[in-house]
């Protein structure tokens, strides 16, 4: 009844996939413990394939649809120094985040 | 203490804020060592905005909540107290700015004393998944409070606060609130503004009350309830006075049961105070009718396809560039930015976190999007026409009964090694998130082994004053929340 398979159980080469896609670096026990764990959880999941949805639209949010929308106005926000100070290694003089180098 | 109590012992000039305030410290001091409720407790702070307040009793005289102490959840942003959604991520982060729920309780004059424990960004039904270790139950040691707002529940179960915050997005007020023997209340999608709250399901979380009564969760609400611009999904409906719904009369009010969903899986204890329950709202003038929720059934499939996904996403943000952890590069090795993401993201998550994350991903990516994350979206659809059909058809019922959660509360330990099994015990919650429907948990009694259970009530959007009105009639019936827990008695 499906247009194409799903994974009856998962790899450590599809845990690996996912966790690039996630940006998650994992030790190989934890491949193990999800492909099975995640293997599980899904075949599980798969329940809802039966039920006939033929015409029904999806729910992304219970809200109706309203306008959010406000003046464009400059409004007080919070100050540099504020916002830098949970970044780690920030150059608060310079008013930077820092991350590794990307650039040679 | 009550917060009716603590206000009425300060209105009379029977006790200070400062008074209530040391109190409340004091028992935390004493007991939190055992419930590990807290992961943060803010004494001078608490004790300082006290005294502010006793210094100024014309300005406080009518404030709802003046000297209450308040718990709050530690994923809720409070400016200059850490706020760590119990993960070692944002083990030393500390907010630049206050959530809206925060900036309300305090100018109705409430006293934080602290943040509670909870499993990582609210990620659990038993608190387990707490980086910093579990909560645990104040009615048995050596069980869960239950979760994700466990350290709430537990706080307010054992006295230590007479009213908590928690989060809902799956259960996490109302399974803890059951768990404990509390009331919890996880108001209608939109009811509340979600502004400084940590983000985990966008189109479910919600922020609610847990307290001893249900009157005082309608003196919360009054608080919390009400749109926020800072909230673009807080909705501008009109926020009553819920007090005043507190009638005591629930003759003539129609309660739907959904008997084929109670039918199997929920434990026999809680399958008869449920009957008991409901005989008592009988005995008081409530017509019972069965409901029919034909896809209810689905819900936990849907909701954790759902939430997942929403996850993933929400929590792309703890990258370690602008919140606390970050992990260090191998000595001598110089290194990419990608993998600085990936080694801060394994090293600041929990298993619970990660598992999530990946689930939630793999079913927004190319290929599977369709076969799950979308039917998911479209039998969620299914589900809220049920709650709809329940609520508006020619034999519209008020309000939906079933018990919180199909246990009492289980052992530390018990269901760690199987995250399905755990996901099984929001068969009962994780709908009402899905229609965006209020619902509450009121205590209705014990197990055999005497561990609180939970009946929970589910009502119109935006009828919190129907639901709060149920409950607190049979809470008056009943009283179960006059009973304290054990540990109190020791």
């Amino acid at each position: 009844m499906l247009a194409f398979g799903m994974p009856a159980a998962f790899t450590r080469e599809d845990v690996a996939k996912i966790a690039a896609l996630a940006n998650l670096e994992l030790e190989p026990a934890e491949m193990d413990l999800f492909a099975r764990q995640l293997g599980d959880i899904l075949s599980y999941a798969e329940e809802v394939q039966q039920v006939d949805t033929a015409g029904v639209p999806p729910t992304a949010s219970v809200l109706p649809r309203h306008s959010a929308d406000r003046p464009d106005e400059v409004r007080p926000s919070l100050d540099r120094d504020e916002a830098l100070a949970n970044g780690p290694d920030a150059a608060l003089d310079a008013g930077f985040f820092k991350v590794p180098r990307v650039i040679g | 203490m009550t917060i009716r109590e603590v206000r009425e012992s300060i209105r009379t000039g029977a006790r200070s804020a400062v008074e209530v305030c040391r109190d409340a410290l004091a028992r935390i001091e004493a007991l939190d060592p055992q419930l590990h409720a807290f992961n943060t407790v803010v004494a001078d702070r608490a004790l300082a905005r006290a005294g502010a307040i006793d210094r100024e009793p014309e300005r406080w005289r009518d404030a709802p909540l003046a000297g209450v102490p308040v718990a709050l959840k530690d994923n809720l942003s409070t400016r200059g107290i850490r706020t760590t959604a119990s993960s070692r991520i944002l083990e030393t982060y500390v907010p630049p700015y206050d959530a809206t729920v925060v900036t309300r309780l305090e100018a109705a004059g409430a006293v934080i004393v602290g943040k509670t424990n909870c499993d990582e960004f609210a990620m659990g039904s038993s608190n387990e998944n707490s980086a910093f270790g579990p909560a645990k139950n104040p009615w048995a040691l050596d069980r869960t409070p239950g979760g994700s707002s466990g350290g709430s529940a537990a706080a307010v179960a054992a006295r230590l606060a007479p009213l908590a915050l928690g989060s809902d997005t799956g259960g996490s007020i109302r399974q803890p609130a059951a768990l404990c023997g509390v009331v919890g209340l996880k108001p209608t999608y939109g009811r509340v503004s979600r502004y400084g709250l940590l983000a985990f399901g966008s189109s479910l979380d919600q922020i609610g009350p847990l307290t001893g009564t249900v009157h005082d969760a309608a003196v919360a609400l009054n608080v919390l309830a009400g749109a926020d611009p800072q909230d673009a999904t807080s909705v501008p409906e009109p926020v009553p006075d819920y007090t005043t719904a507190l009638t005591g009369d629930v003759r003539g009010t129609r309660v739907g049961v959904p008997r084929a969903l109670l039918a199997q899986g929920v434990d026999a204890g809680v399958s008869r105070a449920l009957d008991v329950a409901l005989d008592t709202l009988r005995s008081l003038g409530a017509i019972l009718v069965d409901v029919a929720l034909p896809h209810a059934s689905h819900a936990i499939p849907v909701y954790y396809l759902v939430a997942t996904a929403e996850a993933s996403s929400n929590l792309a943000r703890y990258d370690g560039v602008r919140y606390g952890f970050r992990a260090r590069p191998d000595p001598g090795r110089s290194e990419e930015l990608r993998t600085m993401y990936a080694r801060t993201r394994a090293q600041g998550f929990g298993a619970e976190v990660k598992r999530r994350i990946m689930l939630g991903t793999y079913v927004l990516s190319a290929g599977y999007y369709d076969a799950y994350y979308l039917k998911a979206q479209q039998v969620r659809t299914l589900i809220l026409r049920d709650y709809e059909q329940a609520f508006t058809q020619r034999e519209a019922v008020d309000v939906i009964a079933m018990p919180t959660s199909p246990t009492p509360a289980f052992r530390i330990g018990e269901r760690v090694e199987d995250p399905l099994q755990m996901y099984l015990a929001d068969v009962f919650t994780v709908s009402a998130n899905l229609a965006g429907l209020p619902a509450i948990s009121v205590p209705c009694g014990f197990t055999a082994d005497r561990l609180p259970i939970g009946l929970q009530l589910t009502g119109r959007r935006f009828d919190e004053a129907t639901l709060l009105r149920v409950a607190d009639a049979y809470e008056r019936e009943t009283a179960w929340s006059k009973q304290p827990p054990p540990i109190l008695s020791r």
